[in-house]
């Protein structure tokens, strides 16, 4: 971060400051602190589930479509890079392409959400629920014929539908305030070389989003 | 709010404009934030004590038509008597509403709000609008909250603990929408208690005043601010528990149920990982408060400000990893019941350094018994008696015993009611007069400290007799088990004391609303107090100071040699002070 950055984001008074970090960056720090916390229940009741589980828990890619997916966390990543270059292109003092890149960013992450939807209207459709495996439908024709561990098919909705639904709904979110800072600040060029906090803290914001899709991704899909 | 001499008023205030709904409802500045947040939980502290009565009166008098229990619905109390199915919602929701909305919200959402500014000497939260919408989310919160008790099917009712399968299943527990509703107002709570949290960390570390260095914050500030982090960091562990219990009823998710591989026991660890931590919010700042109180009232400093210090961290710290003590007849491991109990009695030790702080402080200082002062002494004596019941239960084989007893209930009430709530009958008192710009009544503040510190032992301490008989928790009619019998007039003596105490607090509420419109006119300094919110005109103006004062020393410079008065407040500059190494506006 630049000094002149780091001037203009200070209070124009003086103060026995703790950290050197400006408020709404160490804002949105602490937020993301509890945001680990509550992400970190989830994932912890669902590393917890699986591993008490009753029976096998359903293999990789017969339920979840891995390769969409893939591409989705490919999107998600490539959209972390775009904020990262939305970042830099304001701190070198060039709106132009900071605008540019962080239309990429909200277009990235509204097609992760779009594909997301779209997967999850085709998993209901197939018979994925939050209860488990919908009677009559495609996947309970699985669970019969054995290829779907049927014990476990309950907690295996549970625990997908809460962690992703919930990372979705935090993504949707992210979108949501980048396309107001987008309207409100990058369009009218409130941004400047010397005050671009609200990208520095969306961004932290996006990359923690991002962060914990990998893990999810990992942990739910490909596992 | 009460006009102030226009001379006081020009040193300090900015140019108000603002329109009464941007002043007054819709506010951003965090004393009146603060003063709201008081409305609100005192509200909600009458409401959680009528819930009480209730209670008092089925146990003490079972069976019996309750007075105005007419009133109530037949689904819940025909004819005036109390049904089970209604008592049971009685004790879940008092717990809860007196749990968060008035003992979370009087000690976090008042006290966090309006001193931590004040006495850093920041112009406001460094969030302000976020603050804003912390108060508002929590006016929410409690909407859906009461709105749960008027349900067809009625409130939730597995305790305030909720737990899992009763609170799970509507075909168990007969309550549908009220459950859910209570996760909903929980997940809520949960918002505003993290929006607040971040506020008050973040102001902490950024907008300390030049001078006000970390050991120079009064206590009350570090024990608001360790209470933040531990909220900010437990809070969402409950709120997506709730999320997990609402998706349970709701969308027919399995997380806890074990026909489909769930786990019950997944709830109680997450309730009770957040739930210890919030037993510390719910005292530490009472604790930091109590801690202004008694300097104060000793005009001396603090003894071991240092050690008091790291004492709130250690119990912030070791609440980490005690949970496992609320599960002990779980049918846990008993070496995981061991390891349990060793964190849990370790807490005493910060606990009982602060009490002996405490002690230390008063030790031959030149005492004043004003109200706060009574109060902050009545916390420390009776936190003391509830701590030390709280080392019968970190002893895990006296636990199997005591577990969900009246011993238990006597526990929490101790340091809850004997605890925070005496510190914030307390801190109400001390700090009215910057709040409201008067004086509550000195008298009549004694005449209710008095009666409330009788009636509550009376209520309280034969909750430890009960519980050891064998008193069960939770119990609707205690006289259908004989081996209750012989306790049962010990029952109906807490019963009659309960609402003597309910009643004595008529007193307190009338000099709350009298003294606010009626009070006498508060100086400056009326308890001559070094902190910075004295040097400020009572009450304080929107903005506090033009410029942030200087600091030149800590909080508790009582009784200081060389000082003609018996105080010195810290923003007083001496011949031999230097200046802060003042930090340009760059911050560095």
């Amino acid at each position: 971060m630049s000094q002149a950055m780091a001037d203009a984001m200070s209070p124009p008074f003086p103060a026995e400051r703790g950290l050197d970090v400006y408020n709404k960056k160490l804002g949105m720090w602490i937020f993301l602190a509890s945001e680990v916390m509550f992400f970190g229940a989830l994932i912890g009741s669902y590393v917890i589930l699986r591993f008490g589980a009753p029976g096998e828990w359903a293999r990789p890619g017969v339920v979840l479509n891995i390769k969409i997916t893939a591409f989705n966390t490919f999107l998600l990543i490539c959209s972390s890079v775009s904020m990262v270059k939305a970042y830099a292109s304001i701190a070198d003092g060039d709106p132009k392409k900071m605008k540019f890149w962080l239309l990429m960013t909200i277009l990235g992450g509204a097609c992760f959400v779009g594909i997301q939807v779209f997967e999850y209207i085709h998993l209901v459709e197939r018979g994925f629920l939050p209860s488990g495996v919908r009677e009559g439908s495609e996947l309970a024709e699985l669970v019969t014929a054995g290829t779907l561990p049927g014990a476990t098919m309950g907690l295996y909705g549970s625990t997908f539908f809460t962690m992703t639904g919930f990372h979705g709904f935090h993504v949707t979110c992210g979108v949501l305030s980048m396309l107001y800072l987008y309207l409100t600040k990058a369009l009218p060029g409130k941004f400047t070389t010397t005050d671009y906090a609200g990208i520095e803290v969306v961004g932290l914001y996006w990359h923690f989003v991002d962060l914990v899709w990998i893990i999810l991704f990992t942990i739910v899909y490909l596992v | 709010m009460s006009t102030v001499a226009a001379a006081a008023h020009t040193a300090h205030a900015h140019h108000d404009d603002r329109s009464f709904i941007r002043k007054y409802i819709f506010s951003t500045d965090h004393k009146i934030i603060g003063i709201q947040f008081l409305f609100l939980s005192l509200f909600f502290l009458l409401v959680g004590g009528i819930l009480a009565m209730q209670i008092r009166w089925q146990l003490g008098f079972p069976g019996k038509p309750m007075p105005g229990g007419t009133l109530l619905p037949e689904t819940m109390a025909p004819g005036g008597v109390i049904l089970p199915e209604y008592y049971i919602q009685l004790v879940t929701m008092h717990g809860t509403f007196m749990v968060f909305f008035a003992i979370m919200l009087l000690l976090v959402g008042v006290y966090a709000n309006f001193l931590i500014p004040l006495k850093i000497g920041a112009h406001d939260m460094a969030f302000p609008r976020i603050n804003m919408a912390s108060f508002w989310s929590a006016v929410a919160s409690g909407i859906v909250m009461l709105a749960s008790m008027y349900v067809p099917d009625g409130a939730a009712r597995a305790g305030w603990t909720m737990y899992v399968p009763l609170s799970a299943r509507e075909d168990l527990s007969g309550a549908a929408l009220g459950q859910q509703l209570w996760s909903v107002s929980i997940i809520l709570f949960g918002l505003s208690s993290v929006l607040g949290s971040l506020n008050y960390i973040t102001t902490v570390i950024n907008n300390r005043a030049p001078g006000m260095t970390w050991f120079r914050m009064p206590l009350s500030i570090w024990a608001l601010f360790i209470t933040a982090i531990l909220g900010l960091l437990a809070v969402p562990v409950l709120a997506g528990a709730a999320i997990m219990l609402l998706f349970e009823q709701v969308l027919g998710t399995h997380f806890f149920d074990p026909a489909s591989g769930g786990q019950a026991l997944l709830w109680q660890h997450l309730f009770w990982f957040f739930g210890h931590p919030e037993v510390y919010i719910l005292i530490l700042p009472a604790m930091g408060m109590v801690s202004d109180m008694i300097a104060n009232g000793s005009r001396k400093p603090i003894f071991g400000y240092h050690s008091m210090v790291f004492a709130i961290c250690g119990i912030a710290f070791l609440g980490w990893i005690v949970w496992g003590h609320h599960m002990f007849v779980s049918g846990m491991n008993p070496t995981l019941g061991s390891s349990f109990m060793v964190s849990t009695l370790l807490i005493a030790v910060p606990s009982a350094i602060k009490v002996f702080n405490w002690m230390g402080t008063m030790w031959r200082g030149n005492l004043r018994f004003h109200v706060p002062m009574l109060n902050a002494i009545g916390f420390v004596a009776m936190f003391t008696i509830g701590g030390l019941s709280g080392i019968f239960m970190a002893a895990t084989p006296v636990d199997m015993f005591i577990h969900d007893t009246y011993f238990i209930v006597a526990h929490i009430h101790y340091v809850l009611f004997g605890g925070s709530l005496f510190a914030i009958f307390g801190a109400i008192a001390y700090w009215f007069p910057k709040m409201f710009g008067r004086m509550m009544s000195e008298r009549w503040g004694k005449v209710h400290f008095w009666l409330t510190m009788v009636f509550y032992n009376c209520t309280f301490f034969p909750m430890h007799i009960i519980g050891m008989a064998g008193h069960m928790r939770r119990l609707y009619d205690p006289t259908i088990y004989d081996f209750l019998k012989p306790v049962q007039p010990m029952n109906e003596f807490i019963s009659w004391s309960a609402f003597a105490l309910f009643a004595s607090q008529a007193i307190f509420f009338v000099n709350f609303w009298w003294s606010m419109f009626k009070g006498e006119k508060a100086p400056l300094n009326p308890w001559e107090d070094n902190g910075l919110e004295w040097t400020l005109p009572s009450p304080a103006p929107h903005g506090n100071w033009e410029t942030p004062p200087t600091v030149y020393r800590g909080p508790y410079e009582f009784s200081a040699p060389g000082v003609s008065e018996d105080y010195l407040p810290q923003t007083k500059k001496l011949p031999t002070d230097r200046e802060p190494a003042l930090t340009p506006a760059g911050g560095h």
